[in-house]
């Protein structure tokens, strides 16, 4: 009797310190989410507000002038319209090559049996943590050697080489495609390339997407080379126009401009990522 | 015969699809960094309209560099910055991914607050610093609320003081990669064995020293290289107090990292510094990821 008491008071005991736990629990978490959330609301009101507005302190409800911040931000002395074109242009073509090419790498080593190809996985994955930052002062030099400061390809071909997208690529490969998969469409008279192109990328199809998503959000932000690289105004991408706009002497700017340049630049990553959440948490690389 | 001639005849495909990798490889990337160590023994930069070198120096460049109290300075500042990230970093992303695998809690909208806590990573880091110098700035949002709340008299100069962008740095990089931390550990606790905490459950263990006794010890190799690889990617820092202090590090350059120190040589074309910096932060990540490929070949061994 006295047991079963003491059973069911651990019980209520146990109960309670559940709760208090759940209760911190979630706490935590909606503050962490405010901080997280915070930044991108005072972004989103400042922009629908007038410099004089802004001048005036801050308020929490957004206002009318978004559509004339966004017609100002088109007709600034920046080519934001033009930046966000050369980012898209830049960041899909890096995501369809790397995604493309590291199927292509992570197939070579899955499912063929040649001399050396211990060797070069061990190599991939060694020089995977190489920062691109260590060999930036060559790059400048061979880009200008070759002509191609000042265009996209430097920014682009690259992506063809990304050990961390073969490294995924590599592992999902391994659990999906099986070799007698392969060599059922050897016997049927396919060729290599073939096998390749029409069984191989169309079962990567949700390791390329993931990847995909990785690449051009990573292309997107890219600030380091593009800066280094390109010189015309009417190249240049979103991150080096921000960096602009920094330099530049802009508390004579209209804040709503440039609140509605900032938003321009981080909302389209926002909505794609709402959208696409689910499979970026789920297929989280490494 | 016949057959396994075929075979290899197949395999030599695996060249073939290889060929793409390492030609871009190659000559984006191996003969750049070639070429950067070499240009680390020469002499190589402008002095006002002059050009001095290229001079065949040795490791001149070298001694010049480590006996340069700036790049320690530099290589100081990168590292408090990152540190300043990284212990909220870990102990939010721990207790974190603990909740959310910990079956017993029952946690709901877990995918709500996934989703949040991932979003900033995903972030253009340039813009994202420019959006908080402005919310930051003398007269900016920031300064007026907490005016307007009756917190301050007048506005506070978050950038003229050292702790204040210091600290900002370091918190806009624990806001945008707690969230991918987390990620990763859960992952990590998913991988444990779940008899271990029945049976711990079983013997009476509290929530604490299951999370002591268990999760934290078997979660030691990806801790480890969780902070390998963080301190890797806060050696490249770069974006964040770059746009955030327009490429000075003030105030005093006390938010000067040494990749943006790097990246003043590569616009003044001092080619023999920044080759020499270049390959130093060469040698010190290419130590860090011996660590990691060491540590991870152990798990895949296992």
């Amino acid at each position: 009797m006295s047991k079963t008491k003491a059973i069911a008071a651990d019980a209520v005991e146990e109960n309670g310190g559940l709760k208090a736990r759940r209760f911190v629990a979630y706490l935590v978490l909606i503050i962490l989410s405010f901080l997280c959330l915070i930044w991108f609301y005072i972004l989103f009101i400042n922009a629908t507000r007038s410099n004089g507005e802004l001048g005036r302190g801050f308020q929490a409800y957004p206002s009318t002038y978004a559509a004339k911040n966004f017609v100002g931000m088109l007709h600034s002395t920046q080519p934001i319209l033009r930046g966000m074109m050369n980012s898209l242009l830049v960041a899909g073509l890096s995501a369809a090559l790397c995604t493309y090419f590291s199927t292509m790498t992570a197939y070579a080593i899955h499912a063929y049996r040649f001399k050396g190809r211990e060797a070069i996985l061990t190599f991939i994955l060694a020089i995977m943590m190489i920062p691109t930052q260590v060999s930036a002062l060559g790059f400048v030099q061979l880009m200008t050697k070759m002509k191609l400061m000042n265009t996209y390809l430097p920014l682009i071909i690259p992506s063809i080489a990304a050990p961390a997208t073969f490294f995924y690529m590599k592992q999902y490969m391994d659990s999906v495609l099986s070799i007698s998969l392969v060599e059922a469409a050897r016997i049927d008279g396919a060729g290599e390339f073939m096998i390749f192109n029409n069984i191989v990328l169309p079962l990567m199809k949700p390791a390329i997407a993931v990847q995909a998503i990785f690449t051009f959000v990573a292309s997107w932000n890219n600030y380091f080379t593009p800066a280094l690289i390109l010189k015309d105004e009417n190249m240049k991408t979103l991150p080096v126009l921000i960096a602009e706009l920094r330099s530049a002497d802009f508390l004579k700017f209209d804040m709503g401009i440039v609140y509605m340049t900032i938003a321009f630049s981080i909302f389209p990553v926002i909505i794609v990522y709402l959208i696409l959440s689910k499979n970026i948490l789920k297929g989280d690389p490494i | 015969m016949k057959k396994t001639s075929k075979v290899m005849e197949y395999n030599r495909w695996g060249y073939i699809f290889l060929i793409p990798f390492f030609v871009v490889f190659v000559v984006f990337q191996l003969i750049p960094l070639i070429s950067t160590i070499y240009n680390s023994f020469f002499e190589n930069f402008k002095s006002g309209l002059k050009q001095i070198g290229p001079n065949f120096v040795g490791f001149g460049n070298y001694v010049k560099i480590l006996s340069n109290p700036d790049l320690w300075k530099y290589f100081g500042n990168t590292m408090i910055m990152w540190i300043i990230g990284f212990i909220p970093q870990i102990i939010v992303s721990l207790l974190l991914a603990a909740w959310f695998t910990d079956p017993s809690l029952r946690l709901k909208g877990q995918r709500f607050f996934k989703t949040v806590i991932y979003l900033p990573n995903l972030i253009m880091a340039s813009a994202f610093a420019m959006l908080f110098f402005t919310l930051f700035s003398d007269n900016g949002p920031i300064n007026s609320m907490l005016m307007q709340m009756g917190f301050l008299p007048e506005p506070f100069k978050f950038f003229s003081s050292v702790v204040a962008t210091r600290n900002l740095v370091g918190f806009m990089n624990f806001i945008m990669w707690f969230g991918n931390t987390t990620i990763l550990l859960m992952a990590g606790m998913m991988g444990i064995d779940q008899a271990l905490f029945e049976a711990a459950e079983v013997d009476g263990a509290t929530p604490n020293q299951i999370f002591y006794k268990i999760t934290l010890p078997l979660l030691r190799p990806i801790l480890v290289y969780v902070l390998i690889t963080s301190l890797i990617g806060g050696l490249q820092m770069f974006d964040v107090p770059q746009i955030l202090t327009n490429g000075t590090g003030d105030p005093a350059r006390s938010t000067m990292t040494t990749i943006m120190w790097l990246n003043k040589h590569l616009f003044s074309k001092n080619y023999g510094m920044g080759g020499a910096l270049s390959v130093l932060i060469f040698i010190v990540t290419g130590i860090l990821s011996i660590l990691v490929f060491q540590l991870t070949g152990k798990e895949q061994t296992n």
